[in-house]
């Protein structure tokens, strides 16, 4: 029997009072792909730093390959053969695919004699995995899928053979995505170790031969994929029961709330980015916005939430609103019932810096009710606050406390209280579950669905076709600035979507469907999955 | 949860950063043949043992608070604001001209004015590299530097050829009229036979300073502005998101940061000289930036920040006076204060990260 490529003997680590991992144990046999699956903060990543040997544990051995190793620095991770791509890159953005990839592995003081046996080196894993990336492209002008391409690349050149990759789809594309996991199936079949790690269940259905879950530094289940369900998971990363599908009745719109006509954006580089968009927007109705990331929804959600200026008609309320110039910002948006949780919370919806009861009026603080006299009303903010935080049941409760320190789902819960609680008549909600934790995910959902109940207008982009199809109530895709049709969820399934998407509206000729049949193979397959489970 | 308790972070790297500025500086004196502690006890002496010592060190503390102050205001809605000098500057001008072509019956009331026309001048020399950065994108390091520059050939252009009485040979105002001398503190504390800080420039203007401390604490805690400051500092694109105009944003912080600035004038021109003089702000506005650093851009912290450096000025001059060591290395000392404080703060910080860290894990 062969050793396993990689073995954890009851690892613990602890921060302070804080235990990140507690007497963990995990083993890998080569060849296969193993999935590390917990929410935010469950402790996946200290384990994989232990591993990598940025962190210490306090306790519990490491053998790779039937070794007992210690792996004090990253060096001796890489002299193990274990190779790490972060979810964030590594990369240097001006330099050449091929500089980035000898960066740190060059074998003298010359630089030339390294990039020559890269480049070779290069080439022959360009075939071998079918990595194929051009050694002298710029790294700042590659696509962000390109860009992981070139860490594994240099992973790879390191002779790695096990390789640790941290929540990689969090940045990508759909498309990308799969083609990141027909690479990950190629080194497995190539023999290589491979170890994920994510929150997203789907992925580890799809490509995992096994997997572990992990919940508050524990490792509460190692199974085999082929004999679980994304619902038996789920249950085992939050500990109890979850909903993975939205509860919702059928919508009853009423009045129609926003209305936009021919709008137009062009951005600073001079790049239109929306070409004319007209669309309607009922109360007590969601329309969730379709499409590939970068074809125009940002740019629809800040000309609507006054940040960026436009040409065109958006009437709120049979109201017009200016769309550049003094009337056009956030404020006025605001005062018109326009209430927004944009798609960045990290960079818009919220001051990192700031505590959680000064973000709890982050954009509505010149409301005469935060207000006493000439000063801010900072007891009875943090008052409000405090009562929102235990209502949208924000963890840890602590009104004080800095945003940057919650976890990506409770950050988001404080953007959404916040919004929510201001009673809009429109609400725009842009990647409302990006980063968040299933618990989360679930909770987020469901107070949507309780807006639109209570005969709000919703407007929701995603770029989670899933998403967009178990909460909307009317879905319009966009491609290219452009909307390119409307459908009703139950009238319609993701292959067609998909063709919108990708900016086919006639009769789709064969070559057509051979685009969609490609971007939406992985997605069935699992769908035949949970059919099955 | 942060790395370490507040308290260690605002007091005891300053603590530490002093030490070790303290101890290289002392390691310099041992070099050219002095004393360290014989220079240490002369300089505590020389500032703080004696009322008229702790007059000149109240009287620089007090241009310090206001450009520490200046400094900060920018800082929080992050602004490097380096023209304090030249701001200072120019409130020099607006205090003379206050004081010299109104007819003020009183100084209470001089003091008022002369504070409106030193803050209206310093505000308006930072409005111009404001205006450049917030609509056109000019680094305001760089513009405010070159407006120091151009402040300083202003200044002089207008002292030679306009404010000069005639006949005069230096280049500066008519002295003040009488009735807008300020009450120095020996005006205020002296008693009929005990006359304290004699010959000292510290004038009421010290406590203008305070006031103006409170102020700023209250502007940046307490107040929406203050809130949509720091929110604009802490992250542009979330200050665009909430309806915060950052054009408006830059515009009104470094206006505040020039009037801070200019209105260390009132101490120095009204206070002191009771003229306008040629380099009336000895590099206070420059100090400003230390002070800002190291007293963590919260108006107290600036007010103990220039406290200290009112000590090394007046300990420095004493020195200077008393011993063989030069004035240069008193610069020298200085200079290591601020690059301990300032630039190399992180070299105390993380070791003691560390070990607030490992003690926590003791704990635990």
């Amino acid at each position: 029997m062969t050793a396993p490529a990689i073995q954890l003997k009851g690892i613990s680590k602890a921060f302070g009072p804080v235990q990140a991992n507690k007497d963990i144990s995990i083993s890998v046999m080569p060849g296969t792909i193993h999935g590390i699956i917990g929410e935010n903060g469950a402790g996946k990543s200290t384990l994989m730093s232990i591993l990598y040997g940025f962190y210490k544990a306090d306790r519990g051995e490491i053998w790779i390959k039937g070794n007992k190793t210690q792996i004090p620095d990253s060096q001796a991770a890489i002299a193990a053969g274990i190779g790490m791509v972060f979810q964030h890159f590594k990369l240097v953005e001006n330099f050449t695919v091929l500089e980035n990839i000898i960066l740190g592995a060059e074998d003298g003081r010359l630089l030339r004699p390294s990039l020559a046996k890269a480049r070779k080196e290069l080439a022959h894993l360009a075939k071998e995995y079918e990595l194929n990336i051009d050694p002298d492209a710029l790294i700042e002008n590659l696509s962000v899928g390109h860009q992981q391409r070139v860490e594994i690349l240099k992973a790879l050149y390191r002779q790695a053979d096990i390789l640790i990759l941290d929540e990689p789809t969090g940045v990508l594309t759909p498309a990308e995505a799969d083609q990141l996991f027909r690479i990950l199936d190629r080194l497995r079949e190539e023999g290589k170790t491979i170890i994920l790690i994510t929150h997203k269940l789907r992925e580890i259905m799809d490509i995992t031969n096994t997997v572990s879950v992990m919940r508050r530094g524990e490792m509460t289940a190692t199974v085999k994929t082929a004999e679980t369900s994304p619902e038996h998971l789920a249950e085992l990363m939050v500990g109890r029961k979850v909903l993975l599908r939205v509860d919702k009745k059928p919508a009853t719109p009423g009045q129609t709330v926003l209305e936009v006509e021919n709008l137009r954006v062009t951005d600073d580089k001079g790049v239109e980015r929306l070409k004319g968009i007209s669309l309607s927007l009922k109360a007590g109705e969601i329309l969730g916005i379709a499409g590939v990331a970068g074809n125009g929804q940002s740019e629809l959600l800040e000309v609507l939430g006054g940040f960026a200026n436009g040409v065109g008609t958006i009437r709120m309320n049979g109201q017009e609103l200016p769309l550049t110039g003094k009337g056009s910002n956030g404020q006025a948006r605001r005062d018109a019932g326009i209430a927004h949780v944009p798609e960045d919370r990290q960079r818009e919806g919220l001051i990192m810096e700031y505590s959680a009861w000064e973000n709890s009026v982050f954009g509505y603080h010149h409301d005469p009710a935060f207000q006493k006299g000439m000063l801010m009303d900072n007891a009875g903010i943090l008052d409000k606050a405090q009562e929102q935080m235990d209502r949208f049941d924000v963890r840890p409760p602590h009104p004080k406390l800095a945003a940057k320190n919650f976890s990506g789902g409770n950050q988001q819960k404080i953007v959404v209280a916040r919004e929510i609680e201001r009673n809009p008549d429109l609400l725009l909600i842009g990647q409302p579950t990006r980063g968040v934790d299933i618990g989360a995910i679930e909770f987020i959902h469901q107070q949507i669905v309780q807006l639109r109940d209570q005969g709000k207008a919703i407007l929701l982009v995603s770029v989670e076709l899933d998403e967009i199809m178990s909460l909307s109530d009317r879905i319009a895709v966009m491609f290219d600035g452009h909307i390119m049709g409307e459908r009703v969820p139950s009238q319609t399934d993701e292959k067609e979507l998909g063709l919108l998407m990708a900016g086919i509206t006639q009769e789709p000729t064969a070559e057509d469907w051979q685009v969609v049949d490609q971007q939406f193979a992985l997605q069935e397959e699992e769908h035949e999955g949970e059919n099955n489970g | 949860m942060d790395k370490m308790p507040q308290w260690a972070d605002v007091v005891l790297i300053p603590l530490i950063s002093l030490l070790l500025a303290a101890i290289l500086s002392a390691l310099v004196i041992l070099a050219i043949g002095e004393n360290p502690w014989a220079a240490f006890k002369l300089m505590v002496e020389g500032a703080l043992m004696r009322s008229a010592g702790w007059g000149y060190t109240l009287y620089y503390a007090t241009n310090f608070i206001f450009t520490g102050l200046a400094v900060a205001v920018a800082f929080h809605a992050r602004l490097f604001n380096i023209g304090g000098e030249g701001q200072a500057m120019l409130g020099g001008l607006g205090v003379a001209l206050a004081c010299l072509y109104v007819p003020w019956p009183h100084w209470s009331l001089a003091i008022l004015g002369a504070s409106v026309g030193a803050a209206l001048f310093g505000a308006l020399w930072a409005l111009i590299p404001a205006y450049l950065q917030a609509k056109r994108g000019s680094h305001i390091v760089i513009t405010t530097i070159m407006f120091n520059f151009i402040a300083a050939a202003l200044l002089n252009y207008v002292l030679v050829n306009i404010l000069r009485p005639v006949g005069a040979m230096d280049p500066a105002t008519a002295k003040f009229p009488e009735a807008t001398h300020l009450p120095t503190f020996r005006d205020m504390f002296s008693t009929a036979d005990n006359i304290m800080f004699r010959g000292a420039p510290a004038n009421v203007t010290f406590f203008l300073a305070l006031a103006a401390c409170l102020v700023v604490w209250v502007l940046i805690w307490r107040t929406r502005l203050g809130y949509e400051l720091r929110a604009f500092g802490h992250s542009e694109s979330a200050a665009q998101y909430a309806g915060i105009s950052p054009v408006k944003i830059t515009v009104i912080a470094m206006l505040i940061s020039g009037a801070l600035a200019g209105m260390m004038s009132v101490n120095t021109t009204m206070g002191e000289s009771e003229r306008l003089i040629l380099n009336s702000t000895e590099g206070a506005g420059f100090i400003g930036i230390a002070v800002a650093l190291m007293g963590r851009s919260h108006p107290f912290g600036v007010l103990l920040a220039a406290l200290l450096f009112g000590f090394l000025y007046q300990g420095g001059a004493e020195l200077a006076l008393w011993t063989t060591i030069p004035r240069e290395l008193i610069v020298v000392i200085q200079a290591l204060v601020i690059l301990f404080t300032g630039a190399l703060d992180n070299m105390v910080r993380m070791p003691l990260e560390k070990l607030f860290l490992a003690m926590r894990k003791g704990d635990a």
